[in-house]
Parts: structure tokens; C-alpha cells; sequence
């Protein structure tokens, strides 16, 4: 599904009428008992999806929780902007069904593999280009049903986009990487494919373009993506046509295919690909880049910064706390290695409580994302 | 009874002697931070829920983060319930104290502490307003996008407690998604960061854990809040309809064509009768239901999108669209709707405000439901709402003075909310659970989920004692109300402010 510059304003919606999986892809009843089963006899569970980002994170051991045949799409109905879909509903059957309704998950996830999972997607947290601009993963989730350490079915937040009742422990669930229990099905809210996009790129080193688009992000703006290949920004611009149209006078540059943005999306941009130790570091946009490494490019109008580094961890995570971010080692980790920012004592104490509160025998991907969780 | 706290039903706590609690806080906290007179602790006994009062031992009033630490240390010492509070003006009894223990005012943590322009971000205190953050960012030409209707007095403290909407929330989000960074401290008095200046942070999402937790999991003592640039151009609508299905028709086709108005609001008949004759906004007397929508934008586009909302509202079956020629008009279309609750006033003594969020496809359904069950319960209801949002407020109108009127409105309200439930929403769209709603939580979820809330909760927070009685109902509360729903609402505090 590339984006292309159509004007989607004027796709004809298709039936409304919400559609529902086959009880046939509800698996519920057995995952359930295979982590009951795990938390009685106390022995680990690898959750897996598509098993498309197995990369990221630390390795972890255990028995595999396949959600990938707990699938289908349980509701979607263009109108309430939400889309309801069990955890393994492959990632591209939502996209093209969203698609079809002239929508789009705003948060724009990178895709992995054909096989990349909605569950998968939630909980690995990971967004793409357009974060900045319209937010990440746990800002569209409304919901979700997970699985808990005692294989409890528990409900948590729903369909609508204003809900206040409860802790929203839904919204934990988005980038916990599947340490606090196992999604079941999440509701996401969903946005309009925009009326109008245009891509654009120029010339202009890496810190100025920061700065240029620091500046600019001051006043409201039609960017729906900036990148940096080290070389050349790369700037995409949607919504109304005048909007659009006075960003890309603004800017200026040559025009450049919608589809450039696929590899950014996807992390598949020649600019990372030979780096053996890839760190992502999350910053501050304005914050300086931390000279610990070679930046090899930024997404996120310099938000997220990819470094290639041979430097030890421990010089990378202070140098990226200084700045008032965090780094993570996102490809190229040794076995065990740990691949994100350490957290402080008091913080680290409370996550290993929350941990014990949802999964008290630890079972659910012990170690993915620290050692002690 | 919801406005008394009862050991058997709610959390309960060995008494802590009253004189032992204030001379310790006072060694804390100085003379001037502690009140413990009666008739000096009156101004907290209750929020913007005013039919729900109770006094604290003592309200404590620190002046930094360390000085609320210290509280905090003292409580946990002593085993003193704890309850925070920003400028009282929730409506859900969510700052309502707990007998016998502590309140927590951070009205003196009121300062604006830095706006970085550059960044687009505002670090501030918790006793600051709302509105003040906006005021400060707009010389730089930037906004913090959440209004809550009581923007001109309610605490961005409380609006993170309360995970505050507002009128725009459907384009610009809530509170949580324009935070960025919490500095909070624990029971055990311990300072923690969480969130960041970056997009995200390492480890568990605990800014969206915190946001909307009521202060049951620790106290907020400083925000770092996202601005927003401010759009260039602003076009407002005012569409009538015959009926209110015409208009819940016009709000799902708006929102499935892939508009996303900034603002998209609803008033029915009864709604707009009120309006007019108080507020005289020209309305059409004779609508049975009205929108207002407004859209944001560069020039042109805002324009362009407003000219296709009213298009689709004719194709709905619209008699009347005006669009506000000027920011005048504008503000004269938004007086109306702002006015519809004070408006109430001329129509009963009382009303109480219902607050579901429902999918919008069962708008209709929902409406009818309403007025069937109104001609049951034998009161009126008008209804006004964030149509965009589904985000209703029907408003029970009743004589408190009349023969058994504050039951019947209480059970009408329980069944509106339960109605809502049914139809897949929720028991509270914006204003919150506080006190008000712990027994409709028992409808909501089932005794696995409100026990995971437990588990949350105590992992803050072991001994239980930041805002007790609220939130989350114990096991006991559910099994004891069963499925009956008991409700109470009289009059609203703050009678002056714009609501919802």
C-alpha cells in the first residue's frame, strides 16, 4: 500500500456496517490455558506475533505464545474511527482494510515483514515518520484485552476515544514489549487519510536542517515528515491543499515520490543499513546531537537520531541522558546484551512491582526488556 | 451514600490521632502551611461536586516539591490517608478528603517555571490554571491545546489527575497526549521522573499510567506540557436539523468523509430553547437539534473544509446553515452553547449532569433511549454534548424541593449511564470517577479488572493511603450495590464557570 498523492477526500466510503471475525480465529480459551499452565509450573513464555521484530530487545528463552492464529478484525465501521482487531490480525490486512475506508493508522508503524502482527506492533511501541507530527502508538490505542500472569481475560479502556474509568493500563501495554501481560485485541483509533501529500528534498547539512525545522515547527505547519539521510532532507507535507501548497513553497527543494518514505518508514534506508551497531537515540529536537558516535540520519524532525557507535554502552547512555533523551541499541547487540537505557533504582523497583502486580510469577518475556523485569 | 465514607465499604484506616498529625506536619511544613481550624478547612471540604462534603484532620499547603515529599513521609509514618488537590473544581468528588486525614492543596505551587518557544514547551507547577499556560505561550504564538470548560480556574495538576479534555479534544487530544514529562513523588516520598523531553522514554509508559489516575498513585509536582502553534485561520459553523437523528446522522457522515473538525458540538431542542432566551445567540427557536462545528487551519483550508461540512449537513437533511462571518459572530455562536448549563436554571432549580461517552453510530439509538427513559422517571432532559467526541451530557432537570425528585433523578441518571455501558461506551467521558461514580465502575468492569486496578494501585502505593475511597471500588462496595445504582447529584460548586 505506498502512499501516493491521491485525493482521497473523494474515495467513496465503503458499507459502514461493523463486520466480525470468525469465532473460529478466538484462541482465547487455549492461550489462557497454556499460560496457567506456564505460571503453575513457573517456566518462561516468549510471546510471539509475526516473530518479525525479534531483534529488538534482548533475546529471551521460554516457550513460545503464538498469537499469530488469534486473528481477524472485529470491528471497523470508518465512522467511529476506531478499528477493533484481535492481537494477531496480520499488520497489512488492517492497513488495506483501513485503506479501503480512506484511513490510516496515524502513528505509521514500521513494517518488518509481511508477517508483522497488530499485537506485535503495539507492543514493540514503535512508530514511524509521522510521530512527531501525530503521535505514537499508545496515544491511538483506546484498548485492549490481555491475558494476565493468572490467565485472567481482563478488559481494560474500549472503543471511545474520551473514557476516564479506570487506570488506563491499556495504555501501558503500548511499548512494553509484552512484559506486563499478553494482548488479546486492542481498539486503535484511527485518522483520515490526509486530502492531499506531497513529498519534497534538499540540500542542507544535518544540523542546519534541524534548526531550520525547529524554527519553523514554531507556526503551524503542513509536515507530515522530516528525515535526514546525512546527506539530504527529506520532507513529506500533507492535509489541505493549501496548507500543502504553501509548506512546499516555503521550503522549496525538488520533488521526490511519495514512495521514498516507505524504507524511512520501514528503517530500511540505505543511510542506517551498514552500520554493525545501529543506536537509536530519542532526543529532545532541540537538544544537540551527543558526539558519541557517527550520526548517520534522523526521522522525526531530529527527534530520533540513528548512530552508528563502537562506543560501550555505558558512554552512550549517559551522553544521551545529557542531552535529555535516551538511547537504545536497536541492531547489532551481543547475546544478553542489554539494549536499552538502564533505568534509576526507585524507577527500575517500580516497574519490577508493576511487573509482579499484572504477571506475579514473572512468565511473560522475563529479561526482553531488562535483565531484572 | 456516596458522600460519606464507610468503613465497610471503603478502605479503612486505624484512627491517627489528630494533634500528633498536625504537629508533625507543622514541623514540616511551618505555621503558614498548615490549617487546622474548622472554620479554616471549610473552603476544602468539598470540589466542584458540592453535594459531597467531608473535613480533613488537617490541609496541608507546601510550597515545593520538597515540602509535599516531607507530607507525604509524614502520612505514610503516621498511616494518614492522603488526598491531593488543585483548584477543587472537579465534578466528580475526586478531591473530596478522606476523615481523619490529610489534605493536600497545591494552590501555592503556582508558578509558570520556564516556556521554551523553540522546543514548544512550558514547564509549570501543579496549582498553575489552565488558561495561564495559554496566556504565557501566546506571545510566541503557541497554545496548550486542552480546554476544559473550567480552563479559567482548574489546576493543570488536576487536569493531569483527571486526564482533562475540552471542546478540541477531538483534534488536539487530551492531557495525556499533551504531556510530555512529570516530575511525581511517591508515598514514600521519593521524586520521580517520568516521561521526558524526548518523544518517549525507556521502560513502561508510566506517563500514561499516571495521567488520569486520580491521585491514587502519587502526587504530581511538576509538568513539562506540549504548546501547540496556534491555526491561522478559524471558520465556525451553526447548522440546524428538524430532529436530533438528522444531526447524529450529519456527525457520522462529517466524520467518515475524513474531516476532523477542531470543535463539534450538539444541543438538542430543549437544549437550545434554553440557550436562546438566556443567551441570545440565534439559534432557531424552533430546531430540533443544532451543531456547531468548527474547523482550524492554514487560510483556504479551513475555509475549503467548513464549506464541505456544510454540504454534507444539507445532504443530511440541515434547515438552516450560517457560517460566523467574524470573530464576533464566532464568539455570539459559542455564547449559546456555553450558556446552555446556567441556562438550565431558567428551566428547573436543579439539574444534574450525566457525563457517557457512547460510539457515535449509537447516537440516535441513545437519544431515543434517553427520552423514553425521561417520560418513565417522569423528568425532563436536555441534552448538550461533544457530538464529535460522543461524549455526552444529559441534563436530568429536577426540584430538589419536589416529592421524591432527587431518587427519581439519581435512578434516571444510573440508567442513562447504564445505557451507555450497553451500547459499548463508558461511564465517564471527561469528568471522571472520583467519588461519584465508584459504583457505576462496578458495571463497567468485572471484579478481575477492578482487582487488577488494586494491584496497580499497590504497587504505588501498599498501604493504600493516596485518595482512598475513590476511583476504584472495593470488592465489597460491588457485591454490596450489586447491580442497583446509586447516584447522587444536586447542584454544581462554581456556578459561574463555563462547564463542560
Amino acid at each position: 500500500m505506498p502512499l501516493s498523492p491521491t485525493n482521497f477526500a473523494d474515495t467513496p466510503t465503503p458499507d459502514p456496517s461493523p463486520q466480525v471475525g470468525g469465532e473460529q480465529c478466538d484462541l482465547t480459551a487455549v492461550l489462557a490455558e497454556q499460560v496457567r499452565r506456564a505460571t503453575s509450573r513457573k517456566t518462561p513464555l516468549r510471546i510471539v506475533g509475526g516473530d518479525t521484530k525479534e531483534f529488538y530487545g534482548r533475546r529471551v528463552g521460554g516457550e513460545a505464545l503464538s498469537l499469530a492464529d488469534h486473528n481477524g478484525v472485529i470491528s471497523y465501521d470508518p465512522s467511529e474511527l476506531v478499528i477493533v482487531a484481535r492481537a494477531g490480525t496480520p499488520l497489512a490486512e488492517i492497513e488495506a482494510r483501513l485503506d479501503q475506508g480512506g484511513q490510516m493508522l496515524a502513528f505509521e508503524p514500521p513494517r518488518f515483514g509481511a508477517a508483522s502482527t497488530i499485537g506485535g506492533v503495539v507492543a514493540a511501541g514503535l512508530a514511524g515518520p509521522r510521530r512527531l507530527f501525530s503521535g505514537g502508538v499508545r496515544d491511538c490505542v483506546l484498548g485492549a484485552t490481555i491475558l494476565d500472569g493468572q490467565g485472567r481475560v481482563l478488559r481494560f479502556g474500549g472503543q471511545v476515544f474520551k473514557n476516564v474509568a479506570g487506570f488506563d493500563a491499556f495504555r501501558l501495554m503500548a511499548g512494553a514489549l509484552g512484559s506486563l501481560g499478553v494482548i488479546l485485541e486492542v481498539s486503535l483509533r484511527v485518522a483520515p487519510r490526509p486530502a492531499r501529500e506531497l513529498a519534497v528534498t534538499l540540500e542542507l547539512p544535518m544540523e542546519a536542517a534541524r534548526a531550520r525545522l525547529a524554527e519553523a515547527m514554531r507556526r503551524p505547519s503542513a509536515l507530515s515528515g522530516a528525515f535526514h539521510d546525512g546527506q539530504r532532507l527529506h520532507l513529506r507535507f500533507c492535509g489541505g491543499e493549501a496548507g500543502v501548497a504553501e509548506a512546499a513553497r516555503f521550503w522549496g527543494g525538488e520533488g521526490e515520490a511519495l514512495g521514498a518514505w516507505d524504507a524511512i518508514r520501514d528503517h530500511a534506508h540505505p543511510a542506517t543499513a551498514h552500520a554493525k551497531r545501529l543506536w537509536r537515540l530519542s532526543l529532545p529536537q532541540t537538544a544537540p546531537i551527543p558526539a558519541c558516535g557517527e550520526a548517520l540520519a534522523w526521522d522525526w524532525a531530529g527527534a530520533q537520531v540513528w548512530m552508528a557507535s563502537d562506543a560501550a554502552p555505558e558512554v552512550i547512555w549517559p551522553a544521551a541522558a545529557e542531552a535529555g533523551g535516551h538511547a537504545a541499541l536497536f541492531r547489532g547487540a551481543r547475546g544478553g546484551e542489554n539494549a536499552f537505557q538502564p533505568l534509576a533504582p526507585t524507577l527500575l523497583a517500580l516497574h519490577q512491582r508493576l511487573k509482579a502486580a499484572l504477571d506475579p510469577v514473572g512468565v511473560f518475556n522475563p529479561g526482553r526488556m531488562y535483565g531484572a523485569l | 451514600m456516596l458522600d460519606r465514607f464507610d468503613p465497610r465499604l471503603d478502605p479503612s484506616f486505624a484512627p491517627v490521632d489528630p494533634a500528633r498529625l498536625r504537629a508533625a506536619l507543622a514541623a514540616v511544613l511551618g505555621p503558614d502551611g498548615l490549617i487546622a481550624s474548622v472554620e479554616g478547612m471549610r473552603p476544602y471540604e468539598t470540589d466542584g461536586l458540592s453535594a459531597y462534603r467531608s473535613l480533613p484532620s488537617a490541609v496541608a499547603l507546601p510550597r515545593d516539591a520538597d515540602e509535599v515529599a516531607a507530607v507525604l513521609r509524614v502520612c505514610r509514618d503516621l498511616g494518614a490517608p492522603v488526598v491531593a488537590r488543585g483548584a477543587g473544581t472537579g465534578l466528580s468528588g475526586g478531591a473530596l478528603p478522606f476523615p481523619g486525614g490529610v489534605l493536600l492543596g497545591l494552590g501555592k505551587m503556582n508558578r509558570i517555571l520556564a516556556v521554551d518557544p523553540l522546543a514548544r514547551t512550558a514547564r509549570v507547577q501543579p496549582g498553575v490554571r489552565n488558561l495561564a499556560i495559554s496566556e504565557a505561550a501566546a506571545p510566541h504564538g503557541l497554545f496548550y491545546a486542552p480546554d476544559p470548560s473550567s480552563q479559567l480556574a482548574c489546576s493543570i495538576g488536576g487536569n493531569v489527575a483527571e486526564n482533562a479534555g475540552g471542546v478540541h479534544c477531538l483534534k488536539y487530544g487530551l492531557t495525556v497526549h499533551n504531556i510530555l514529562k512529570l516530575e511525581v513523588i511517591t508515598i514514600e516520598g521519593e521524586r520521580l521522573i517520568v516521561g521526558g523531553e524526548a518523544s518517549d522514554a525507556p521502560g513502561f509508559d508510566l506517563l500514561a499510567l499516571l495521567t488520569g489516575s486520580e491521585g491514587l498513585l502519587a502526587v504530581v509536582t511538576e509538568i513539562t506540557v506540549r504548546l501547540t502553534p496556534i491555526a491561522e485561520d478559524i471558520q465556525t459553523l451553526m447548522v440546524a436539523f428538524p430532529d436530533a437523528g438528522c444531526a447524529a446522522q450529519a456527525v457520522a457522515d462529517i466524520i467518515a468523509a475524513g474531516v476532523i473538525p477542531a470543535g463539534l458540538e450538539m444541543m438538542d431542542g430543549l437544549a437550545i430553547t434554553a440557550a436562546e432566551s438566556f443567551a441570545h445567540a440565534g439559534y432557531p427557536a424552533d430546531a430540533g437539534a443544532i451543531l456547531i462545528c468548527e474547523c482550524d487551519g492554514a487560510a483556504g483550508d479551513a475555509e475549503a473544509e467548513v464549506a464541505r461540512v456544510a454540504e454534507i449537513c444539507r445532504a443530511a437533511g440541515a434547515s438552516l446553515v450560517r457560517q460566523a462571518r467574524d470573530a464576533a459572530e464566532r464568539a455570539r455562536l459559542w455564547a449559546g452553547r456555553k450558556a446552555a448549563f446556567p441556562a438550565m436554571g431558567r428551566l428547573a432549580p436543579d439539574y444534574y449532569c450525566i457525563d457517557g461517552t457512547i460510539p457515535r453510530r449509537s447516537l440516535p439509538d441513545v437519544l431515543a433511549r434517553i427520552s423514553e427513559l425521561s417520560r418513565q422517571h417522569g423528568l425532563a432532559v436536555a441534552n448538550v454534548f461533544h457530538a464529535g467526541d460522543g461524549n455526552l451530557h444529559p441534563l436530568i432537570l429536577y426540584d430538589a424541593q419536589g416529592d421524591g425528585q432527587v431518587e427519581r433523578a439519581e435512578a434516571l441518571g444510573g440508567a442513562i449511564l447504564e445505557a451507555c455501558v450497553a451500547v459499548g461506551g463508558t461511564i465517564t467521558g471527561e469528568h471522571g470517577v472520583g467519588r461519584e461514580k465508584l459504583n457505576q465502575m462496578c458495571v463497567q468492569f468485572t471484579a478481575e479488572e477492578l482487582s487488577a486496578f488494586a494491584a496497580i494501585k499497590a504497587a504505588f502505593d501498599p498501604a493504600g493511603l493516596l485518595n482512598p475511597g475513590k476511583l476504584v471500588p472495593t470488592l465489597t462496595r460491588c457485591a454490596e450495590v450489586g447491580g442497583m445504582h446509586v447516584h447522587r447529584g444536586r447542584e454544581t460548586a462554581h456556578a459561574d464557570l463555563p462547564r463542560f
